[in-house]
């Protein structure tokens, strides 16, 4: 990866959670597990899929799908910084004149299929992907879980028919920040080894850390990783990435920020004095 | 032409249909060797199949899902919901041993609320078929709406030779002063041989007995259901279905918002009913005809129809 590349990458996704920060005040969103999946659909949608405002209803082009929904913030955030959508629509962020919300909304271009249930959406990626492979088409279908969501049987079901029916056409990148809603994976019910469980369902698998747009990049290059078998990137992540304040911490999960918390947000996010939150947490939604 | 011949036909003449199932392949036994790989069997998972029939849909594809009514309709109900319902992607469900039909495999099997269920999602249709014959006649409708159906799939051979299938029409089987049944699914044959017994039976001249085959109960034919209670004293409603949720709640709607009121009597199950041979089942859960007819008999005779209504034509 040039020099001059990954800075451009870099500076997108800092704008990115600059829209991020921006949603979470105003009613809120769920800030930390969007912050940790920045650098993956930054780079999925700059460099890697074949999706472009201009494309977004051609049966060519690729698909991501984003599976646990309310890590939204990061795709419209992405979506506005690479011109499919309208940057100002952000605003509408929780007004009924738009259907910008916590979960994706299939009427904003660049949203494949909404989701917020988890678990669905390797199923529906599924499908896509086997209809590309009847039609013979050359597509690549992404699909963006959580670690949490892996406690759904419906994933594991989801990997052993797209095994059975050989899709290395679809990808599943698991944003592993180590949380579930409320807790670490690891204290509620432990994912790892979690390699392990995807190569004894039949996937082969990478381990890179998510927020390395060169180890990302080198992790996509090799897909389809063997002929036949789906392909799982495991993205090391921190929930909260960029904010240290908020970073890895349990009871940030949704936030609903001041106007004056988000202000200072903005800042620590640019390396300056960090934010002082007043604002609860663990809110319930 | 029975259900898998029509399918196999409908799909060889439209690439849009893939045939899939949860390894519920009773009804489509032939399709891989005449399908290829537009057959995609996911094995037992329905929640995945459902899944996958969205993002097949997705891709301009009309998946004709096939699962055991119970699994379809409740394992993979948030999916039906939330993938075909949410986008209202034509996805079709064919749910196989719905009702009574499922005779001697015991509860687990029993679909007796998935008619409530099903709709209760915006958008999604319910069609209860009454034998092969029905049946046969609906889903070539059924399979080119552009919305997720669900089909009570029932291949029975009936004695009796439908009317064309129209779209939100029932079918009007007789008309009859004193009762109309109001009925779907496999259970129309007991009240047709209901209605025999109804005729000649009891100390009058018998009962002049109106036979309604609902067909599609969403969207309902309304107006069938109106003119029943207009042309007849009262109603019976006769269905393999928890009594709520299903035809009566359905006709206690449609009088409702129309500001009808009628007496009616309700045929239908409260629990889960007794496992055995399906004939087993019906005497035992009191829906062979001879039961049928007695209780509409008793309910007509006892006079709380003229009295509490003052219907007495």
């Amino acid at each position: 990866m040039t020099k001059d590349k990954l800075e451009s990458l870099q500076s997108v996704a800092l704008k990115v959670r600059e829209h991020i920060i921006g949603m979470s005040t105003g009613g809120g969103c769920f800030i930390g597990a969007s912050l940790s999946c920045v650098e993956l659909v930054v780079y999925l949608y700059s460099e890697f899929l074949n999706i472009d405002p201009s494309n977004l209803k051609n049966p060519d082009r690729d698909y991501l799908f984003l599976s646990k929904g309310h890590d939204v913030p990061a795709l419209y955030g992405t979506l506005g910084e690479l011109g499919f959508i309208d940057l100002s629509r952000l605003k509408n962020h929780l007004l009924t004149n738009d259907s910008v919300y916590w979960h994706p909304n299939r009427n904003i271009p660049g949203v494949e299929f909404h989701s917020g249930s988890l678990g669905h959406l390797p199923s529906v990626a599924a499908g896509v992907a086997l209809d590309c492979r009847l039609k013979d088409e050359p597509n690549q279908i992404v699909v963006i879980t959580g670690d949490g969501e892996l406690n759904e049987g419906s994933v594991w079901e989801t990997i052993l028919v797209a095994n059975a029916y050989k899709l290395n056409n679809l990808t599943i990148i698991v944003d592993r920040n180590q949380f579930q809603a409320n807790i670490r994976t690891e204290e509620l019910v432990p994912l790892e080894p979690l390699e392990d469980k995807f190569k004894a369902f039949g996937c082969e698998v990478k381990r890179i850390n998510g927020h390395n747009f060169m180890e990302i990049e080198e992790a996509l290059k090799g897909i389809p990783y063997t002929g036949n078998k789906v392909n799982v990137i495991i993205a090391d992540t921190v929930r909260g990435k960029g904010l240290p304040s908020i970073e890895a911490k349990a009871d940030r999960w949704f936030c609903a920020f001041t106007e004056k918390e988000t202000g200072q947000l903005m800042e620590e996010l640019h390396g300056h004095a960090k934010a002082f939150i007043e604002s609860e947490t663990l809110i319930v939604r | 032409m029975g259900y898998e011949e029509l399918l196999l036909q409908t799909a060889q003449d439209d690439e849009r249909i893939v045939v899939m199932t949860a390894e519920n392949r009773a009804l489509v036994r032939n399709m891989p060797k005449n399908l290829g790989a537009r057959f995609i069997d996911t094995g037992i998972t329905e929640q995945t199949m459902v899944g996958m029939a969205a993002g097949l849909a997705l891709r301009g594809r009309i998946p004709v899902v096939h699962a055991l009514a119970p699994f379809l309709t409740m394992r993979a109900f948030e999916f039906i919901r939330t993938d075909a319902g949410i986008a209202n992607l034509p996805i079709k469900l064919s749910g196989f041993i719905p009702g009574f039909l499922s005779d001697g495999n015991g509860p687990t099997h029993q679909a007796i609320e998935d008619i409530s269920i099903m709709r209760g999602i915006p958008g999604m249709e319910v069609y209860c078929p009454a034998d092969e014959d029905d049946l046969v006649k609906m889903l070539p409708h059924i399979w080119q709406t552009p919305n997720p159906a669900y089909v009570r799939i029932n291949h029975k051979k009936g004695n009796y030779d439908h009317a064309p299938f129209e779209p939100g029409k029932a079918e009007v089987i007789s008309e009859g002063r004193h009762i109309t049944f109001l009925v779907h699914g496999f259970l129309l044959g007991n009240v047709l041989e209901a209605k025999e017994i109804l005729k000649d039976e009891g100390d009058a001249a018998g009962l002049s007995v109106g036979v309604i085959n609902m067909r599609t109960l969403k969207p309902v034919d309304e107006e069938i259901i109106i003119n029943s209670v207009k042309n007849s004293e009262a109603l019976v409603i006769v269905e393999d279905h928890f009594a709520t949720g299903g035809l009566y709640s359905i006709v206690a709607e449609t009088l409702l918002k129309h500001r009808i009121t009628a007496p009616v009597l309700q045929i239908a199950l409260n629990k889960w009913f007794k496992p055995g041979l399906l004939n087993e089942v019906l005497e035992f859960e009191g829906f062979t005809p001879a039961k049928i007819a007695h209780k509409v008999n008793a309910f007509y005779r006892s006079g709380t129809i003229a009295e509490t209504f003052g219907l007495n034509k």
